[in-house]
């Protein structure tokens, strides 16, 4: 079993790797979401302790970066899974169906609320907004890599496949065939 | 380095000879839709072949001159372009000189190209664009319908152009607007340039564009700020996206443009974090610009320095709204400011700040390029020029397409998006995104225009066109549209925050049959003040697609609250779903995969469903092979 991928990071590590990242921008008021930005990719997430490192290093209130922190849906407060799974949810996805491929991942996940994470911290389920990718609806994002044109079985089989990849769930036999609608 | 306009003239000269040089230019679309399509797999491949044939792959796709293929004497080049639009047929490959366009093309379809257009000159007629309706096909990608009927003055190198080579855009006559601009007009004439183009704003509220710049221009200050607002957040368009990622630099020489008409030196791309593709590149295009000498201190040797920072939002859609996308950029919570001071006295930094929309700064370069009454020449009177449109939704040819202002729907839904998929009947567009509003059978006829649009109710907005047949419930989709805003209102306003959700809990209870008659009428009435009691654009709009909705689908909803009945058949709570036991075979593929156990029955004998226990979700449907299930009226 490999280590739980959502663990907290350790304190210290934290302020160590905040004072790197901030020091490696210019450090103005305006590098606040840049900053931001770099510590949860590097994170997944931002743990409260970069929060107030960053405080610290820009010498602004705690409250003025978590303001920041929680009006941006880009940034979260608790760990996210390994593999993040945006569900695009606007017009062209809705009226193509997104509802019943979230609602397939959602069955499949055993997951309810927006944004909530699978207890082994595999997946995160999220519903976006427009990705641009309209020409291609559905369409779900995983990690960075974009998948058109879904369809519910289709999804279940890219599911398969990132489980398999982690060693997890039974070997699918679809699993290791490319997962693309027609 | 490019130090004047002779050093200019002369790349451009040397990159196009370049481009001639080539026996085949082999044209893969790496947009956003086309890379999901899995192009660069493709792409991969037919280096490859091409490398099989005797051709060094470092040669082949990188410069020029590279080794012969069967006997030609010149090179072949695989290249990575920008978005074609029509993503639902990537991935899609272009070969040039010919024009040909492949459609749907798999790493396997590699060598055939190569063996049989590349060496051969013949066309792979499988790969060919096939009209849906009509069956016929078509080689040349100017031919097909899609792209027959557009006129593309923005998107003109968009497809053909790598957008990692700013020589290929010097190539297309790159950067001669800013030439024009700098070293044969004063800042003023550029401004009269702008001004007698006619142009409007492309980011949605139509305002003329020279008229902004003039205003910049007059606020007295040290120091001023150009700005793109490349937060496209409307769901449903992706315009700005695809210019953005297809041709950087036409967006960055119409800042600079911008910059030498305002007395602007710094500028700031705003670009939101869906697009990290668009990021890249507008990087990269920065960093080229720069090494070329057209970005920086003294450019074309005219005295005037302009620098370029890309700055990434984080996902907020209010930050579409100018005075909160200045917020973000300056690292604070991207919330609306009250107008006036407009940014063109008090913007970023409270300074004068110029802030236009991507698809706007991207005209502005075939505007000085080519004259203002060049530019006239397309569109209508009081909206000249051409305009982008992201059409998606249930129509047959999804893409992004640019045609003539004025240009009426019908020709737009029928010629170039080919009419409604799998032959349904049309039943409204939805324009303009949430701020917007739906469009009906009554409309098709109306010119797209900024002043014919607001007439009806609806806005142009940033573009977006989606298109929705017979199937699709229009209060579900005032519903959708109020979910979206009551979620993006940054909540400063008290009336869009309380506003719009109490309209979202009146909309729910409709589609759920829960619905009163007096709800409609409060439901105009709270649109009508959280129209009034917002500060910017976001509140202001959000009722929009209900007003419409309720203008001309009035009869859907008093179906929903009257009848408890959803006329499209869309609204879950309002339908149900039956099997026809003349269809159903009994083989159980629906009730394995109902995940709640609610279709029981014998093998070979019709099964039923419990609809008590039922939950439409429609995996049974999705299931059955048969069509055998069906939904119908509660």
């Amino acid at each position: 079993m490999h280590a739980n991928p959502i663990a907290p990071a350790a304190a210290e590590d934290v302020e160590a790797a905040v004072q790197r990242i901030v020091r490696s921008t210019p450090a103005r008021r305006m590098d606040l979401i840049p900053i931001l930005q770099a510590i949860q990719a590097e994170y997944r997430y931002l743990p409260e302790a970069a929060l107030r490192c960053v405080a610290r290093e820009l010498n602004i209130p705690p409250a003025t970066v978590y303001g920041v922190a929680t009006f941006y849906s880009q940034f979260a407060l608790n760990p996210k899974g390994k593999w993040v799974i945006q569900v695009c949810n606007g017009t062209a996805c809705h009226v193509r169906g997104a509802k019943r491929l979230l609602d397939a991942l959602n069955r499949r996940l055993g997951l309810t609320e927006n944004g909530s994470t699978t207890g082994d911290g595999l997946f995160t389920l999220e519903i976006v907004s427009c990705l641009g990718a309209c020409g291609l609806a559905p369409v779900v994002v995983v990690g960075d890599k974009v998948h058109g044109q879904l369809t519910e079985e289709a999804i279940e089989l890219l599911i398969d496949h990132l489980e398999a990849e982690e060693g997890q769930g039974e070997k699918v036999e679809e699993a290791g065939r490319e997962v693309r609608s027609r | 380095m490019i130090r004047c306009l002779q050093d200019l003239l002369e790349r451009a000269e040397e990159a196009r000879a370049h481009r001639q040089a080539h026996r085949a230019e082999v044209l893969v679309c790496a947009g956003t839709g086309c890379v999901a399509n899995g192009s660069m797999e493709v792409f991969a491949a037919l280096r490859e072949v091409l490398a099989k044939f005797g051709l060094d792959s470092r040669q082949v796709g990188v410069t020029g001159n590279g080794a012969c293929l069967c006997g030609g004497g010149r090179s072949v080049v695989v290249k990575h372009i920008g978005c074609h639009g029509f993503c639902e047929m990537g991935p899609l490959v272009r070969i040039d000189p010919e024009g040909l366009l492949y459609c749907k093309v798999k790493p396997a379809d590699a060598e055939e190209i190569v063996e049989q257009t590349v060496a051969e000159g013949r066309v792979v007629e499988r790969l060919l664009y096939r009209h849906p309706v009509t069956g016929e096909r078509y080689a040349r990608q100017d031919e097909i319908p899609f792209y027959a009927k557009q006129t593309r003055l923005t998107l003109k190198d968009c497809g053909h152009i790598d957008p990692h080579r700013i020589d290929d855009y010097l190539a297309e006559g790159g950067y001669r607007g800013l030439a024009r601009a700098l070293l044969e007009l004063t800042p003023d004439e550029v401004i009269s340039e702008v001004t007698a183009s006619g142009l409007r704003g492309r980011g949605g509220g139509g305002f003329p564009t020279g008229r902004k710049w003039q205003l910049t221009r007059q606020s007295p200050a040290e120091r001023k700020f150009v700005v793109c607002n490349g937060d496209e957040g409307d769901p449903g368009a992706f315009m700005d996206r695809s210019v953005m990622e297809g041709d950087p630099h036409r967006v960055i020489e119409g800042m600079a443009i911008a910059g030498y008409a305002i007395g602007a030196s710094e500028g700031y791309i705003y670009v939101r974090a869906e697009y990290p593709l668009a990021v890249k590149r507008l990087r990269e295009a920065i960093d080229d610009a720069e090494e070329y000498g057209l970005l920086g201190d003294n450019i074309l040797g005219s005295g005037f320095s302009f620098r370029l920072y890309l700055k990434e939002g984080a996902g907020a859609f209010v930050c579409g709204e100018e005075s909160a996308l200045l917020a973000s950029i300056e690292g604070k919570r991207g919330m609306p400011m009250p107008k006036p001071p407009y940014p063109a006295q008090e913007g970023l930094w409270r300074l004068p700040t110029l802030i236009n929309n991507v698809e706007t700064y991207a005209s502005v370069p075939v505007i000085l390029a080519g004259g203002a009454e060049a530019y006239r020449r397309y569109g209508t009177e009081s909206s000249p020029g051409t305009k982008t449109f992201a059409l998606t939704g249930d129509v047959a040819n999804t893409g992004l397409i640019e045609v003539p202002m004025g240009m009426p729907l019908r020709e737009i839904l029928f010629d170039i998006g080919g009419g409604i998929r799998s032959g349904k009947r049309f039943k409204a567009v939805q324009i303009g995104g949430p701020s917007g509003g739906c469009l009906t059978e009554e409309h098709l006829d109306l010119p797209l225009d900024f002043d014919s649009l607001s007439e009806a109710g609806a806005m142009i907005g940033s573009g977006g066109l989606v298109v929705m047949d017979e199937n699709t419930c229009m209060v579900e989709v005032a519903r959708f549209f109020m979910s979206f805003t009551q979620n993006e209102s940054c909540g400063k306003c008290v009336l869009c925050r309380e506003g719009t959700y109490r309209m979202l809990e009146i909309l729910e209870r409709i589609v759920e049959g829960k619905g009163e008659l007096r709800d409609l009428d409060l439901l105009e009435e709270l649109a009508e003040t959280v129209k009034d009691g917002s500060l910017c654009g976001l509140g202001k709009t959000a009722p929009n697609p209900v007003l419409t909705t309720l203008r001309y689908f009035r009869d859907e909803y008093i179906a929903h609250v009257v009848e408890k009945r959803c006329p499209a058949g869309a609204c879950r709570a309002l339908v149900r779903y039956r099997i026809n036991p003349e269809l159903c075979r009994g083989c159980g593929l629906c009730a394995r995969s109902c995940p709640v156990q609610a279709i029981t029955g014998r093998r070979r004998e019709p099964y039923v469903i419990d609809q008590d226990r039922c939950i439409r979700c429609g995996a049974c449907i999705n299931a059955c092979r048969l069509e055998a299930i069906e939904e119908v009226a509660q």
